[in-house]
């Protein structure tokens, strides 16, 4: 796999602070990879580093085989798009007018912006001017221009911040389409539960280190988490944890009757298998640890806390 | 190159839509008819030319108006667009910071010099219908190209301001103070040393050296001591007698208060960190 970025125990300071510490990191092609982290643990700098908006205090950044910073870096942004946190056009302009403009810095010509506008939805608005927008459409402007020129890399900084379920939706559904035509897409979010099916790798940042990366099922592994399954009896066998779970699982009933065991991930299945072979068992209900949790572990941990 | 035309025809696009170039325009085609009609009315009576006592009055509403509107429509434009995180999105794209300031700068420019051809030109333009002779209207021309050229400087200051300030309201306050200092303040201030030194230590060359300093001098002897009877009008024949600053200086040093202040500019948004 072609590492599409490269960072080498990279670190920026302002004063005192450091934003990113003696971060390595390496993303390959085609990746859909999530920085994961609480306001000021680094995500922001670490995109503004790949892009080359700040530069680093130590360390390398490569991104496309470049440094940033340099000409070459420069001319790589050809193939790169970004969508800010918060992104901003100017208000007097239209839709198609900004999307022209930023298409002219790509070369790209006016039916790609065109096409892109109708693509996130915006055909419709494309003559009307972007302070006459409600954010979820200033968003979609966004993500119509960071898809300029076809990218082979995309950033996108809290890409779903203040977007209703359904755009929610739409704006992950152009993102997993992308990431089948090999696009590798580094997202940043708080939203950790809409993440954990849509990513390969994911890279818990704090204080500007990676607490841990990798994929989901591994972070699961590595946070030792327990597994929740919650079981419906049939009447007269709800009220009480049957008997035959007791060496694999710890068991309560929960206040709507339902039987809930809690258990290592990889008795999972033995639970399930003797679950199964009880009489009256209407639904089984299987709750691995959710990203926010893992993500509280993993700062539990780190902060001493457990 | 082509980025430095594709953000300048943004700018103008933008000025375009925000009303600027129409209001500028306007105020000074207004303003430039206003001064053509009423302020040559005494001409009649003392013989002198109706256009060399325009010149004289447009110069003089050049110095006052020109630097102000240069300074409004530049303190904003770097300053602005980081605070709007218009920017960011801006330099994520393969353009390179200096582009962006030059960019800009030409599309201010653009949009300040349509303003001050167009302005000015409506009052060429009816001078030359109600007297009927052209005769002079090479000076109106070198009146209006340096007009523009002394907008330049101030929207070059202007993005100096805007590319090292962080804070919008301070460059606005920056703006307004570099106007009073060069507008108002300089001449008095230089006025006042002539009379105290009494010609003992500040010779003639010195002073010449103190007038390239502030560009709006600059331009005033680049104007009121040219050729024909505007001198006389101007009130400064006794200057251009003196002077020795030939229009080329003068000319050279305005294009100095425009470089180095857009290169400072450049420099001061390459060094920022985002």
């Amino acid at each position: 796999m072609t590492a599409l970025v490269q960072l080498d125990k990279v670190t920026k300071r302002y004063g005192a602070q450091a934003a990113v510490n003696e971060l390595t990191l390496e993303f390959g092609e085609g990746q859909c990879i999530a920085l994961v982290g609480h306001n000021g643990a680094g995500k922001t700098t670490l995109i503004k580093l790949m892009l080359g908006l700040t530069h680093a205090t130590a360390g390398r950044v490569r991104v496309l085989g470049e440094n940033p910073l340099s000409r070459a870096g420069q001319r790589a942004r050809l193939e790169i798009g970004y969508l800010p946190e918060n992104v901003a056009f100017p208000a007097s302009l239209t839709g198609l007018e900004m999307l022209r403009f930023y298409g002219r810095l790509k070369r790209r010509p006016r039916a790609e912006c065109e096409d892109l506008l109708a693509r996130v939805g915006l055909m419709g608005a494309a003559h009307k001017r972007i302070g006459t927008y409600s954010k979820g459409m200033r968003q979609r402007l966004g993500l119509a221009q960071a898809l300029l020129g076809a990218p082979r890399l995309l950033f996108l900084d809290e890409p779903t911040t203040g977007l209703d379920p359904f755009l929610r939706h739409s704006f992950y559904a152009i993102v997993a389409e992308l990431r089948g035509r090999g696009v590798t897409t580094v997202l940043s979010s708080h939203a950790l539960s809409e993440l954990e099916t849509r990513v390969d790798k994911i890279v818990v940042l704090h204080e500007g280190t990676a607490l841990v990366e990798g994929t989901l099922d591994s972070l699961r592994t590595m946070a030792r988490l327990p597994t929740i399954l919650r079981l419906r009896l049939r009447n007269g066998l709800a009220g009480k944890v049957p008997a035959v779970f007791a060496d694999v699982a710890t068991g309560s009933v929960a206040a709507d009757g339902a039987i809930e065991l809690s258990c290592a991930a990889e008795r999972k299945m033995e639970v399930l298998r003797r679950a199964q072979a009880i009489e009256g068992l209407d639904d089984i209900e299987i709750m691995s640890p959710s990203l926010d949790q893992l993500y509280a572990s993993f700062l539990q941990d780190k902060q001493g806390l457990t | 190159m082509r980025n430095l035309w594709i953000i300048a025809g943004k700018e103008v696009r933008d000025g375009l839509r925000n009303r600027w170039i129409v209001a500028t325009t306007l105020l000074l085609a207004a303003l430039a008819l206003t001064l053509t009609f009423l302020g040559s009315v005494p001409t009649g009576t003392v013989g002198a030319s109706r256009l060399a006592v325009t010149i004289v009055s447009l110069s003089s509403l050049t110095i006052f108006l020109v630097p102000l509107i240069a300074l409004l429509l530049a303190y904003d434009a770097i300053v602005g667009e980081f605070d709007r995180g218009t920017l960011l999105l801006l330099l994520s794209y393969p353009v390179a910071r200096w582009q962006v300031v030059i960019g800009k700068f030409l599309g201010h420019l653009a949009i300040l010099a349509f303003a001050t051809v167009v302005g000015y030109g409506a009052a060429a333009g009816a001078l030359l219908v109600t007297d009927g002779h052209a005769e002079g209207l090479a000076t109106f021309a070198r009146m209006i190209g340096s007009s523009v050229l002394l907008g330049a400087v101030f929207v070059a200051i202007g993005y100096l301001i805007s590319a090292i300030v962080r804070d919008r309201g301070l460059a606005g306050g920056l703006a307004i103070g570099v106007w009073l200092l060069f507008v108002l303040i300089y001449d008095m201030a230089l006025l006042g040393l002539l009379v105290v030194d009494k010609g003992r230590i500040i010779s003639v060359g010195m002073l010449d050296v103190l007038l390239l300093l502030n560009p709006a001098d600059a331009f005033r002897v680049l104007n009121l001591t040219g050729s024909g009877g505007v001198s006389q009008f101007a009130g400064m024949a006794g200057l251009s007698e003196d002077a020795g600053l030939s229009p080329a200086i003068l000319v050279t040093a305005l294009l100095l208060w425009i470089v180095l202040p857009l290169g400072g500019a450049a420099l001061a948004l390459g060094r920022r960190q985002l």
